[in-house]
């Protein structure tokens, strides 16, 4: 459980793109680990920067989508045979190939909500306060036009004036110390 | 083609020739101030009220046929037997097939990379949903006892029934409720981001709470945008099978009943066309007065509705494909059911449904879309996409009725009359698709901002350090 008063990190603002990357390079080749970059729109070049290569929305959806096609087969199997076996037109009680036409889309059906709820939940959302909003600067332009780059004091290489000194060399707009 | 046009103009790129997806000149802040103004804005155009009382007024409608229907029953409506489905199936289908582009748009071109749907995406989408809204209401109210609409689900209940699932009809119930389940999903996370930005440009408290509450708390995290744009990419992945898996189903509809003019292998991919034929012309139909409106020439460019006009070209000669195969299939059968099926459809006593169908769903459209002059010219393309809708409508009608009003038995022959009651519903559905509309125009971002910012030049990354000394070489 991190600490949750006291300074939450030093935001520096960009006006463009490659003046973030270029920073949080040097920042990840300068020892820092704990930060995270904001931008007005995905950058993927940012999140290779800071070496997030892997995430586990994927893996959420393809469990979502075998559980819905598991669900809707076993369910229709379990109904047609078992629970409410009906003679149509002397079709076999297991007509498989009927069932999978709803099996398909719960497939869809379960592995979309879970991409969708899973992404949500893996961002940690909603989450309606966070430090940021609390610096000046951070909600004129994080989701307009300026590109963020929050070295946390977390980090343990983190030190009030050393990392405001190493923040103030790429000529940051600004660079704002965030409290909790 | 690009030396006809005058070389200066600034919509035309000059080294394609094409014209471009973005007027240059904006940037990160000017699209944005551009699409939230519209939300954000404490003058609504005095437009968007009259819009709004007119859409409202024809809604009302929807309110009184159906509160008539559910006192009296279906038998207010024209269907009878032979001629048991109606005006409820034909609007069903026609609005869900209006849907369908919305999801091409947002899905099938998002895999593909067309960059250029970024600006109209969010507006399809929200068609798609408010189609669906539309199109869900018919099977339910036409199921005659509606409050018992619930039966259509399997549930564990005291009366030990549950669905029949070797039946189309269940199917449906899959495909549709799924569709609008993933068109929501789908919609509400691509505006999650958007919400952020409005709630952070908002100036009313009101405003900002329910923004805020919407936004979930999106700041703009780099590990979050990538989740996030996982997420895009798998929802879109999902809702292309998705978006013809549906059309598909409800063509089974009609392909797995053993009725001559229903029953041919054809309905699926065909279908499937004519929904994104009818879907591109709705969505036409919207763009066209809403960039008027809203000033959203520079974002929404002729490129767009050159792009989208070519689409319906495509579609609509699947479209008309599938008709000449219908035709050929009735004579090459050599069933005797089948071609009179044909012959009545065409020179039977509903023969000008057929006709007017392929006057306005072919004839007009595939013989001028051809020409880029015409792709381009707004007017005509917005009376078009008019005309391609009254087609489509036609289309269904001339699916559902003529191949039922006259049936194996001569003897049990009838006709086909929609009643007072089905016009006012039908008619109905359209304010009510305007009402929510014009509120998703005026309370929700319709251009994604996010995206239409990844289009943008100043987006690329130039690995210049401001120190000289501490350039990086470009690896890729």
């Amino acid at each position: 459980m991190p600490r949750r008063e006291g300074t939450y990190g030093l935001l520096a603002e960009f006006n463009t793109p490659g003046e973030l990357v270029h920073a949080t390079e040097e920042a990840r080749a300068a020892g820092y680990r704990r930060m995270e970059c904001y931008t007005p729109y995905p950058v993927e070049e940012a999140a290779e920067a800071l070496h997030f290569h892997k995430n586990r929305v994927p893996l959420v959806c393809l469990l979502g989508g075998l559980m819905g096609v598991t669900t809707a087969f076993l369910m229709e199997t379990w109904i047609a045979v078992w629970a409410y076996p009906l003679n149509i037109a002397g079709r076999p009680l297991f007509s498989w190939p009927a069932f999978i036409i709803p099996a398909y889309e719960w497939t869809i059906l379960f592995a979309g909500l879970s991409a969708g709820f899973g992404m949500i939940a893996l961002n940690g959302l909603p989450q309606l306060y966070h430090p940021l909003f609390n610096a000046p600067n951070f909600r004129n332009g994080a989701t307009t036009d300026k590109f963020f780059l929050c070295l946390e004091a977390a980090d343990p290489k983190f030190s009030h004036h050393e990392t405001r000194a190493f923040l103030e060399r790429f000529h940051a707009v600004s660079v704002v110390e965030v409290d909790h | 083609m690009a030396t006809k046009q005058p070389i200066n103009d600034p919509m035309i790129d000059p080294r394609t020739g094409e014209y471009a997806v973005i007027a240059p000149g904006h940037n990160f802040k000017s699209v944005t101030q551009k699409i939230a103004g519209v939300v954000l804005t404490s003058n609504t155009p005095l437009g968007w009220f009259f819009g709004l009382m007119v859409a409202g007024g024809v809604a009302t409608l929807v309110v009184i046929a159906v509160t008539w229907l559910f006192l009296k029953g279906v038998g207010i409506w024209g269907v009878t037997m032979p001629g048991a489905w109606g005006f409820a199936i034909i609007n069903f289908v026609w609005w869900i097939g209006i849907g369908h582009a919305g999801t091409l748009i947002s899905a099938i071109l998002l895999l593909f990379k067309q960059t250029w749907r970024n600006s109209i995406n969010r507006f399809a989408e929200a068609m798609t949903i408010f189609a669906v809204v539309c199109a869900g209401m018919f099977p339910l109210i036409h199921v005659g006892r509606p409050w018992l609409g619930y039966w259509l689900f399997p549930y564990p209940n005291t009366m030990n029934v549950w669905p029949q699932f070797r039946s189309p009809l269940a199917w449906d119930v899959f495909a549709v409720s799924t569709y609008a389940t993933i068109s929501v999903v789908f919609w509400y996370i691509g505006m999650i981001p958007d919400f952020g930005t409005l709630r952070d440009r908002a100036q009313l408290p009101l405003a900002k709470y329910f923004y805020g509450m919407l936004s979930l708390g999106w700041r703009g995290s780099t590990r979050h945008w990538i989740r996030y744009e996982t997420a895009s990419l798998l929802l879109a992945g999902l809702s292309t099978p998705l978006v013809l898996s549906v059309h598909t189903v409800i063509s089974f509809d009609f392909a797995v009943a053993a009725l001559a003019g229903w029953h041919t292998t054809i309905f699926p991919p065909y279908f499937v066309a004519g929904a994104v034929y009818s879907g591109f012309a709705m969505v036409l139909t919207l763009a066209i007065p809403i960039r008027k409106w809203y000033h959203m020439e520079d974002l929404v460019t002729l490129r767009h509705l050159d792009n989208m006009a070519k689409v319906m070209l495509a579609t609509g000669s699947i479209v008309g494909y599938g008709y000449g195969m219908e035709v050929f299939m009735s004579w090459y059968s050599a069933s005797h059911w089948e071609f009179f099926m044909m012959w009545n459809r065409m020179f039977g006593p509903m023969g000008w449904a057929y006709w007017m169908l392929i006057l306005t769903n072919l004839a007009i459209p595939l013989t001028t879309l051809w020409s880029r002059k015409l792709r381009v010219n707004v007017g005509f393309l917005f009376v078009l996409s008019f005309i391609v809708n009254i087609g489509m409508w036609f289309e269904r009608f001339v699916i559902v009725v003529t191949s039922l009003y006259r049936d194996y038995l001569p003897s049990s022959w009838g006709t086909y009359v929609a009643t007072k009651w089905d016009y006012m519903l039908f008619i109905g559905t359209w304010g009510l698709f305007t009402v929510l509309f014009l509120m998703f125009a005026r309370f929700l971002p319709m251009i994604p901002m996010s995206e239409i910012r990844m289009m943008l030049p100043q987006t690329k990354i130039t690995r210049h350090g401001p120190d000289a000394e501490t350039v990086i070489e470009e690896t890729t």
